[in-house]
């Protein structure tokens, strides 16, 4: 009797083993005119992370949209744990134990953390007990070594911060399943790596995750088995073990992938870019560029290597005439433009490539054709006098839709309509249109998939091979080591370091933008070769 | 069954038209309920409000009365609104030009030539509302002050600065003790064409089509699009943005302060009470009825006047009071803005149990 009920027990639990946890049998979610998904299946097991890759507008993100409740399939069933769910909202699936991480994280900025994870929960009493909360708050931060001030408000979080909040805020609402939308995007390689322990963790508990990414090298490190979709469609499933960054590469696009880039050899001319002892304050008015001094020259592409928030955007507008300088000198072309208008600064020959490429590069509410004229409309022959000469704008744009390859069903078509790639090919095409002297360009491959990537990456290697000077503000590494002349890190607004790309050590920058300066950081150098010799 | 919304992927063209369409017929149904209330036949009050208002020459001539200043206004209106400047204010700017025109009709016309006073008149009028307008402006540009309250508020002074004056000391003398000013010389009299009707329907037509062409064929116009859609971008493609917005404003209110120096060289032909009714805050109604189009503005300004009209007309005939004409422009308003989310989004009927429908094998 108690062999047989243990018998029963061990084949149940083996039974559970092989029920998934999620199972989403021939999804289909269709927009106007675009088909998302196309009877996906998806199975996720419990204690396992499955990646999720695929390019831009592969239908990654609307097929979690799905499943944690904020679109509706058109066809298609889910099941939660061997059962069959009905999501019709994020309450939905928060019930059945599934928590997403968004790109764009959801937290309030003027809340403090404790407040920001009980937001919306309606277990809570009308007055929550904080006590309570923190205590068990703490406990989970200690448990996953999420470490973050309980009663920090959220603005004062630095973008790795804040995601923890998020984890956090998940874990605190139990969640089983975790959903996380290119969670690497905003981490140093070391706050990576820390990410990778806690999702570690989690799945030895039996929590289970699905990772969307569109970089090979993640799927490697974080997933057992990976799901690649295609155009909406799944491309294959694979153990991670099985595969290789260049097998997952071409079932993503669909085609071989050139990871080499080709350049000119390395031969700068004079400086086109002289900056300094810059300073310069942020939107709260704390510092964020300190005695910031370099150069940049014809035909040299000067990598800003660094973590999101450490000054970059900031260096980016106060070179093209958006942000005071508090001391410190610009020259273009041995021209003072310290504090000069925008429309100075872009008359001298400076074409930027904003940060923000929704709200400030691109105007979502306005054509693809009235975008692409937004830099050339003051000259002939897209205007006459005061006149703008449409017929001119549209074959202009017609032009470059061709030469640039943007994918838009017409000029007339309104931004917001087009995909993140094709926004930045929109933004890209103007400004080299419009860039004679220097290119500002900050991370313009950030979001991107590998085919719009390689393109922009290509774009700017152009422009050097043209005589230009470029500075190319990214965070990844390698990007930065396979398109850059020189790379120089920053770090709470200070350069760290300046090194070639040519003989750059990816961990060394690493170091670096984590504050370890140059020196210190050779001194570790050092210590080890003596250590090791 | 479950109703949703769900954001349209584009925005539908045939919305744009439908719905202010479709808007229009619903709060004709709701002023239906409300004279239904009242115990009269809501089909036979509309047609009488529709003689009353288009049927006739007289009345006819009466609807262009109240169209004029309706159409100047909620151009300068619309200007504003394009640049997300919510200026609120176009009854204050109108009554201002009206005050200042009537300054430079009562006393500065000795020593202006008869040819050039009525230029000048218009002109000062124009000024006075930009200047009304500026002052918004200026605090929001410069200081970020909010723009609706200064503008709103800015409206009672004007209204009751200029009560002050034609109650003291701008005060006919000769007027039986009634509160206005004295009449205008002749020169300052803006020509009729029609009735009551005056030249400023040329005027408000003139500034409707060059407005229209601003916006779609000018280099300002661009810039001005692209600040309205964006101030952060625009400062980006190194416009110069409070500059724009401050000049923009001035031409709003100098667009609502000839609507008063309209109403007072061409109607009243003194500074007296009365000089708007409410002409500056159904600009608003008027002006996002027409989508912020400068040429919808005319014909919108044209309906809504036409209720107005109409209004009175049926207080003459069906002893319904003429404040039903106001009552029905405030239940135009509300489908409108109602509406307004179906241009962007669309309703979506779902059925409880999606049906599993994939072929195996097609994928």
């Amino acid at each position: 009797m108690f062999v047989k009920n243990l018998l029963d027990k061990a084949y149940k639990m083996e039974k559970d083993k092989r029920v998934p946890v999620v199972e989403m049998r021939s999804v289909t979610k269709t927009f106007p005119g675009v088909v998302a998904n196309e009877c996906v299946d998806l199975a996720l097991y419990a204690g396992e992370v499955l990646a999720l890759l695929g390019e831009n507008g592969a239908g990654k993100s609307t097929l979690m949209n799905v499943l944690c409740g904020l679109y509706r399939p058109d066809e298609g069933e889910i099941f939660i744990r061997g059962r069959k769910a009905e999501i019709n909202s994020p309450r939905d699936s928060q019930r059945l134990g599934i928590g997403m991480v968004h790109q764009n994280f959801k937290l309030v900025d003027s809340m403090t953390v404790l407040e920001n994870i009980i937001l919306g929960m309606k277990d809570q009493g009308f007055i929550p007990d904080m006590k309570k909360v923190r205590a068990e708050v703490t406990s989970l931060s200690e448990k996953y070594n999420l470490s973050v001030n309980p009663d920090a408000s959220i603005w004062q979080l630095s973008v790795g911060e804040q995601q923890r909040v998020e984890i956090l805020k998940l874990l605190y609402r139990k969640a089983e399943i975790l959903i996380l939308d290119e969670p690497t995007a905003v981490l140093t390689p070391q706050e990576s790596q820390e990410l990778s322990k806690v999702i570690h963790l989690m799945r030895t508990e039996g929590k289970s995750a699905i990772f969307i990414t569109h970089k090979m090298e993640e799927v490697m490190t974080f997933s057992d088995r990976v799901m690649v979709l295609r155009k909406g469609k799944v491309a294959a499933e694979l153990s991670t073990s099985s595969t290789s960054p260049r097998d997952l590469a071409k079932l993503m696009v669909g085609r071989e992938v050139l990871f080499e880039l080709e350049k000119k050899p390395f031969q700068p001319g004079e400086a086109v870019l002289r900056l300094e002892k810059v300073c310069a304050l942020d939107d709260r008015g704390l510092p964020a560029l300190k005695d910031v001094s370099f150069e940049i020259r014809k035909g040299e592409i000067v990598g800003i290597a660094g973590v999101a928030g450490n000054g970059q955007r900031e260096l980016a507008e106060t070179i093209t005439g958006l942000r005071r300088l508090t001391a410190g000198s610009v020259r273009i072309q041995q021209k003072d433009v310290t504090n000069a208008k925008p429309l100075t600064i872009i008359k001298a020959g400076v074409a930027h490539i904003p940060q923000d490429r929704s709200s400030v590069g691109a105007v979502g509410d306005m054509s693809v054709a009235s975008n692409l004229a937004m830099k050339d409309y003051r000259k002939k022959p897209l205007s006459v006098g005061i006149f703008l000469i449409p017929q001119r704008i549209l074959s202009m744009a017609k032009k470059l839709i061709d030469t640039f390859r943007i994918a838009t069903p017409s000029p007339e078509t309104h931004v917001k309509f087009l995909s993140g790639g094709n926004i930045q090919k929109t933004i890209l095409a103007r400004e080299i249109g419009s860039c004679k002297n220097l290119l500002v360009a900050v991370y313009p491959s950030r979001g991107l998939d590998i085919g719009a990537t390689e393109s922009v990456r290509k774009q700017l290697v152009e422009q050097r091979d043209k005589g230009l000077g470029v500075l190319f503000i990214s965070e990844d590494i390698d990007e930065l080591i396979q398109v850059a002349d020189t790379i120089l890190v920053m770090f709470e607004g200070k350069i760290m370091g300046n090194v070639p790309a040519a003989s750059a050590d990816p961990e060394k920058i690493g170091l670096m933008m984590a504050g370890v300066s140059q020196t210190e950081n050779e001194g570790i150098d050092i210590s080890q070769g003596v250590m090791t010799s | 069954m479950k109703i949703l919304f769900e954001k349209r992927k584009s925005t539908s063209v045939p919305a744009l038209f439908l719905v202010p369409l479709f808007s229009f017929m619903v709060s004709l149904m709701l002023t239906g309920l409300v004279l239904i209330i009242f115990g009269t036949n809501p089909f036979s009050t509309f047609s009488a409000m529709a003689k009353g208002a288009f049927g006739s020459s007289n009345g006819f001539s009466e609807t262009l009365v109240k169209a004029i200043p309706l159409m100047l206004t909620g151009l300068g209106v619309a200007i504003a609104f394009r640049l997300k400047f919510w200026n609120i204010g176009a009854e204050g700017q109108l009554t201002l030009g009206g005050v200042a025109a009537a300054w430079v009709a009562l006393f500065l016309s000795p020593s202006i030539p008869s040819a050039l006073l009525l230029p000048a008149v218009l002109l000062v009028g124009c000024l006075a509302g930009a200047l009304w307008a500026g002052i918004p402006a200026f605090l929001k540009t410069r200081l970020k002050v909010d723009e609706t309250l200064v503008t709103l508020m800015l409206n009672y002074v004007a209204v009751l600065f200029s009560e002050y004056l034609y109650y003291g000391p701008w005060r006919d003398p000769k007027g039986y003790g009634f509160p206005g000013s004295a009449p205008f010389p002749d020169e300052a009299w803006l020509p009729r064409i029609m009735g009551r009707a005056h030249i400023g329907i040329y005027f408000a037509v003139v500034a409707a089509l060059i407005l229209w062409v601003v916006f779609k064929r000018t280099r300002w116009g661009f810039e001005l699009s692209i600040i309205g859609a964006s101030q952060k971008a625009a400062r980006y493609q190194g416009i110069a943005v409070e500059r724009n917005i401050f000049l923009a404003i001035l031409l709003s209110g100098a667009l609502s302060g000839l609507a008063g120096a309209s109403e007072v060289t061409g109607i009243s032909h003194r500074l007296q009470q009365g000089l708007s009714l409410g002409y500056g805050y159904t600009a608003i109604i008027v002006a996002w009825m027409s989508q912020l189009n400068p040429l919808a503005i005319p014909f919108v300004s044209l309906l809504l006047a036409g209720i107005l009209t109409g209004g009175d007309q049926v207080q003459l005939m069906m002893g319904l009071p003429s404040a039903m004409g106001i009552v029905m422009q405030g239940l135009i308003l509300f489908p409108m803005l109602a509406g307004s989310l179906f241009t962007e989004y669309r309703i979506k009927f779902i059925r409880k149990q999606p049906k599993a429908a994939c072929v195996e094998g097609e994928a």
